[in-house]
């Protein structure tokens, strides 16, 4: 079965993508379609049914050198089962969904067939997704991670007449490159310490290394360490993480739906993904670990600092991925990875739903994308609207404080911050004041969008019109996991230590009667006749590894109560100042513009990164490139090599004047018997021996 | 068959003889004729040379399908092939009908050019099969004389210069080395390659001309040996003929040029200087290692500044050359195993990329990128095919291009994790010369006028890049079928080398002691 869910895709791209031809455009589109449904229906099946037993199938040879050995196998657990259902529908729905969005797209004309490459691409980013998400081994996981890659290069470069959109695609491959550099060192330096770069072996072995060293740069470092941050850095790269993150936003220049699917609610994810699965590592590496928790923190605040200002509807939505997910990775930082799989679950859900809702808008309005265009959509697009809502519900993270009810973002977001208190109070903090942003830019889009008098382009309010049913039902189904999954998965991914435990087949155990008298201060959970359990299982044991020593969601179910109610009040707070500047006085946000100018221009260039990259980097290795070839080459190299030959020279020009001339070949004459000679002579001289 | 390397390796030659003796004329049928006698001869090279791989046992380490016979002047004849060498006959038989079929559209002295291909396949099977070192060096050598021909009379304007460059780079190094088999020869009182393996040259250190030469003999040896090889490789700093040659070369002559005349090099360095100069190697390693790690950096960084697209390419071949050098370097078993794959690889994307270039340079006569731009509008196939490399040439895990450069990558960091840092800057800037190439080239908007009644891929250009699409997703999803076969040979190899630097060890450490 898990083959099935694994290979459909691909063999979806496949006909699509060179059988169009054959089969005709629309048969081929809807085998695609259908074969995702297939394979995300039975990734539910495979999801529910999850027993937390870990599964491997083999099923082909890969690189195999010396002690360094891997084969192509599906690694079968709950980490995988997770990402199995987010990937494949959300996916599913994308496709279907595009079938509305792509129907008529005005970057091409009327007699080319752009459909069936688009939902190649979609497929074949799919099978390449869930390569990385099955896979057994490292080297399997990266074949997926750049797979992912180059789908996603070819899908922001959909629309490849657009030279922005070829700028962006690119910058997006190399990008994620500079966090490829760090993950293949990564994979050296563990398969250098452990010997082996499959999963089991790794998280069998990894306990040894935080007492390993490796000499790297200019130190010794801590292996685990080590391992830690480089693969963290490539998790960075891949899930648009602060100093990497610059592709993200540009990266807006695809298709709507591909937004949705690889970075919203999938591909970007693939970073948490990674540093879930080697928490076997990372709970040995604690200098890492604070590495990711202050990396996703300022990211998280970063993002949402830029995501205040833009106009860009999609780039609005991008910022607030790019935020989101500094929230997953804090929560992975702290050591509670479950948290960190929830959010990221939760996420894809109503992410994805905002940017297909955010399709819906622009398909409605003709590809505007600037919301100071937009505003009065509500009645024009009321299915749209309320999709719309529901994801900024969502985001926002609306809920009732200190229950288990409300949407999923409340649910999953809290969990975070709560963990975050625990684990380190500075991410606590930058978390609390990005929700409150995250709350201001979300409601801000919703105002600008859906409310006030309609802006810009007359002709277009006058025409748009709500999106075709194939686009809305992607919403619905959405907008189902956006109100539900966080409390329907509450308990297995955030609740007791035993109720993680069974969800992710990890051993556990109940605690032991000395320990009580160290539990009974932090409440009344005891008293209530409650059982404690602690986490016994080995690294490798169960889909993520917890250390005994590490108690941080136990002591996040515990927090104060302010702090549970912090984030639900930063929401209220972003809620009421974007009502405030964007409702009741829409002259406040430019007068603030006004007075405020540099913040305004700093937030709205996002921090200058792309300015200074530019210089530093891509200027930088330009001249660098043209110096190396102008004076290096010509005129070091090869002006010393012929100041040598100088003496040669004008010898080789008469030849060569001779050469031309047809006289070429007593030139090769002379070449055999000046060989002929050699040997001669070394015939001679070893007669002489 | 008991001649089958022999059969394998004149085949060609024959095939030129054909040429020489019966063919006549120059009207078109026979051009076409000259092409058919080239095109089927290189077939049927390619399918008696499977038998060598059915014949080929990879758990036996040593030379088989020896043939051994007397020769003029007293000399031996001797071939062989061993799980470092057997594949890349492979290579060369495997592409040299590919790249006859790319040459259908000269029109130029087809004879002659065919005579020219076929001789050098002959050549060049040579060199990887010689079990003798005069041998060896006569086809190592004489492979010269055809490319120099191919580069300078079917070569762009600027042939004779770069033909004489080519030649002279190449030729000086292995002036050097003809001195030093001189001196093995005089040292071991024999030619045979397989003796020499096991001979152990002297690594005392001694005085000459007041310097002193640590590694002693060997050390001599191998410098001598190394200055060959870096040339051919290319290695930095001696690698500026190499982007000369291509750019002039015929798109046929690029192809044998960068996918199989380049390997030699990294043959000769597993041929003779690992085994046969093990301390002298290991004393220069980390040197090499730098010099690798040097020539990443740089030749993609140059890369990144071309106008030329063959240019650009030859500078990312320098620079793949780079990941080999430092992979054979690293001595174990993943560097050199991801060394000689990286090589087979190369082979078939570095050809297709060429192959690429000159799909274009047909029907527009210019290497300029900036004369392109827009492609994909008119050839969707192009486009394709040239993603497909152009990932490979990235690295994309799933093409062959990826296992080599990781595996090099693995093997160098165990060896200095520096140099595999500086190395690993290249996955960044390959991504960068590599996707702007093709950004500049296919990307974007057709609005160039000349553009505008450019065709897509040809039925015949199509089977060129069939069989290389073919082998480049194979190698890249079944790596297997390369590495069973040079594992075993790699290890011995290795465990022949560590052992010989183990004794030098110990023996400098008893006498410093």
């Amino acid at each position: 079965m898990e083959t099935i869910i694994l290979f459909a895709p691909l063999v979806g791209a496949l006909i699509c993508g060179f059988g169009w031809r054959l089969i005709g455009e629309t048969a081929a589109q809807w085998t695609a379609t259908t074969l995702l449904f297939l394979s995300a229906i039975l990734s539910w099946i495979v999801f529910l049914t999850f027993d937390g037993v870990t599964e491997q199938i083999q099923l082909m040879r890969w690189i195999e050198s010396g002690t360094l050995s891997t084969d192509w196998a599906i690694r079968m657990d709950r980490l995988t089962a997770t990402m199995l259902i987010v990937i494949t529908t959300v996916s599913a729905l994308v496709h279907l969904y595009s079938f509305g969005y792509m129907a008529h797209d005005e970057n091409f004309s009327e007699n080319e067939s752009y459909r069936p490459r688009f939902f190649a691409y979609l497929s074949f980013f799919t099978f390449t997704m869930l390569m990385l998400v099955t896979a057994d081994n490292l080297i399997q996981l990266f074949f997926g991670w750049e797979g992912v890659g180059v789908a996603s290069y070819l899908l922001i470069n959909f629309y490849f007449r657009k030279p922005s959109a070829n700028a962006a695609a690119m910058k997006a491959f190399i990008v994620n490159r500079v966090g490829d550099l760090a993950l293949i060192l990564g994979m050296a330096a563990i398969y250098m310490q452990l010997d082996s770069i499959k999963y089991d072996d790794i998280f069998a072995t990894a306990s040894t290394l935080s007492d390993a060293t490796i000499t790297f740069l200019w130190t010794d470092w801590n292996a685990a360490n080590l391992i830690g941050v480089l693969l963290f850095i490539g998790a960075m790269g891949k899930s648009a993480q602060l100093f990497l993150h610059t592709w993200l936003p540009d990266a807006m220049e695809g298709p709507t739906p591909v937004s949705a699917l690889i970075h919203a609610a999938t591909m970007v994810t693939a970073g948490v993904f990674l540093v879930c699965r080697m928490s076997p590592i990372l709970e040995f590496a604690p200098a890492a670990l604070a590495m990711i928790t202050v990396v996703g923190a300022m990211t998280a605040f970063f993002a949402a600092t830029v995501g205040l200002v833009q106009t860009d509807i999609k780039r609005v939505i991008a910022y607030s991925t790019c935020s989101q997910l500094g929230y997953m990775f804090v929560a992975a930082g702290v050591g509670v990875y479950s948290v960190a799989m929830f959010h990221l679950l939760t996420h894809a859900f109503f992410k994805a739903m905002l940017f297909l809702g955010a399709g819906s808008v622009i398909h409605a309005m003709h590809h505007e994308q600037d919301m100071m265009n937009y505003g009065g959509l509500r009645k024009k697009i009321p299915y749209t609207f309320w999709a719309m809502m529901i994801g900024t519900l969502a985001i926002t993270g609306v809920g009732i404080p200190l229950t288990h009810y409300g949407f999923a973002g409340f649910l999953s977001k809290d969990a975070v911050i709560e963990s975050a208190f625990v684990g380190s109070q500075f991410a606590f903090w930058l978390l609390v004041v990005a929700a409150a942003m995250t709350s201001f830019y979300s409601w801000r889009l919703m105002f600008l969008t859906f409310y006030g008098r309609p802006r810009g382009d007359k002709h277009t309010h006058e025409n748009a019109h709500e999106s075709p049913v194939i686009m809305l039902i992607p919403l619905g189904v959405l907008g189902l996991g956006a109100i539900f999954s966080g409390m329907i998965w509450f308990n297995s991914f955030f609740g007791h230590t035993d109720q993680v435990a069974k969800f992710f087949g990890i051993p556990y155990a109940e605690e032991q009667a000395a320990d009580h008298s160290a539990t009974d201060e932090h409440g009344e959970a005891k008293a209530e006749g409650e059982h404690h359990y602690v986490f016994t299982g080995q690294p490798g044991q169960g889909a993520i590894y917890i250390s005994p020593d590490n108690h941080t969601m136990e002591e996040a179910h515990e927090v104060p109560k302010w702090v549970k109610v912090s984030p639900f009040v930063a929401m209220l707070a972003g809620f009421f100042l974007a009502f405030q500047m964007y409702i009741r006085r829409p002259d406040l946000p430019g007068k603030l513009a006004e007075n405020q100018r540099p913040l305004y221009l700093f937030l709205k260039n996002k921090w200058y990164f792309d300015e200074i990259y530019d210089v530093v980097f891509v200027r930088s290795a330009k001249w660098l490139g043209s110096f190396l070839w102008k004076k290096g080459d010509g005129k070091v190299i090869d002006g010393g090599i012929n100041g040598l030959a100088m003496g040669i020279i004008p010898m080789l020009t008469r030849l060569a004047g001779r050469a031309q001339s047809g006289y070429l070949f007593h030139y090769v004459f002379a070449m055999v018997i000046g060989i002929a000679i050699l040997i001669t002579w070394m015939t001679i001289s070893s007669g002489a021996n | 068959m008991d001649n089958l390397l022999s059969i394998v390796t004149f085949l060609p030659l024959l095939g030129a003889v054909i040429l020489a003796v019966f063919l006549r004329g120059d009207d078109e049928a026979a051009q076409r004729n000259a092409k058919w006698v080239a095109f089927w001869a290189t077939l049927a090279t390619f399918l008696f040379s499977i038998f060598i791989l059915t014949e080929f046992d990879p758990s036996n380490t040593g030379f088989q399908l020896v043939e051994e016979r007397d020769w003029l002047l007293g000399l031996q004849y001797k071939m062989g092939v061993d799980g470092i060498s057997v594949l890349f006959v492979m290579l060369t038989t495997f592409l040299m009908p590919l790249v006859i079929m790319s040459c259908w559209n000269v029109q130029h002295r087809v004879k002659e050019y065919m005579i020219a291909f076929l001789i050098l396949e002959t050549l060049m099977l040579g060199v990887f099969m010689a079990l003798d070192l005069v041998l060896f060096y006569l086809f190592f050598e004489a492979g010269l004389i055809p490319m120099f021909l191919i580069i300078g009379i079917w070569g762009g304007k600027n042939r004779i210069y770069a033909s004489f460059k080519f030649f002279l780079y190449t030729f000086l190094g292995s002036v050097l080395m003809l001195v030093a088999m001189v001196a093995m020869f005089a040292d071991a009182g024999t030619t045979d390659i397989p003796a020499l393996l096991r001979h152990e040259f002297g690594s005392e250190t001694f005085t000459l001309l007041g310097v002193q030469i640590f590694g002693g003999m060997q050390m001599l040896l191998f410098l001598a040996f190394f200055a060959s090889f870096a040339v051919k490789m290319p290695m930095w700093p001696v690698h500026t003929w190499l982007p000369d040659a291509h750019v002039q070369a015929p798109t046929a002559g690029s192809v044998v040029l960068a996918a199989i005349l380049l390997k030699m090099g990294g043959y000769g360095f597993l041929r003779f200087s690992l085994p046969m100069f093990p301390v002298a190697s290991d004393l220069m390693a980390p040197f090499i290692l730098w010099i690798s790690a040097i020539a990443i950096v740089y030749t993609s960084l140059v890369a990144l500044m071309q106008t030329d697209m063959k240019k650009l390419i030859a500078y990312s071949s320098v620079a793949h050359m780079g990941y080999v050098t430092m992979g054979i370097f690293a001595v174990n078993q993943q560097g050199i195993d991801g060394a000689i794959f990286q090589m087979i690889s190369h082979g078939f994307i570095s050809g297709a990329l060429f192959l690429c270039v000159g799909v274009i340079y047909d029907r527009m006569h210019t290497r300029e990128i900036d004369a392109y731009g827009g492609l994909v509008n008119r050839m969707p196939a192009y486009a394709l095919i040239f993603m497909l490399f152009t990932m490979a040439n990235v690295g994309l895990p799933g093409t062959s291009g990826f296992v080599g450069e990781f595996l090099t990558l693995v093997g160098v960091f165990q060896a200095n994790t520096w140099v595999a840092l500086v190395a690993a800057t290249g996955v960044i800037l390959s991504a960068a010369y590599a996707l702007w190439l093709y950004r500049r080239v296919v990307m974007g908007d057709l609005i160039k006028e000349s553009l505008k009644s450019i065709t897509d891929m040809t039925r015949r250009e199509r089977a060129i890049f069939a069989p290389l699409v073919i082998m480049t997703l194979l190698l890249g999803i079944y790596p297997s079928l390369v590495l069973d076969i040079i594992g075993p040979s790699v290890k011995a190899l290795i465990g022949q080398y560590d052992i010989a630097v183990a004794t030098y060890q110990a023996a400098t450490q008893i006498a410093a002691n």
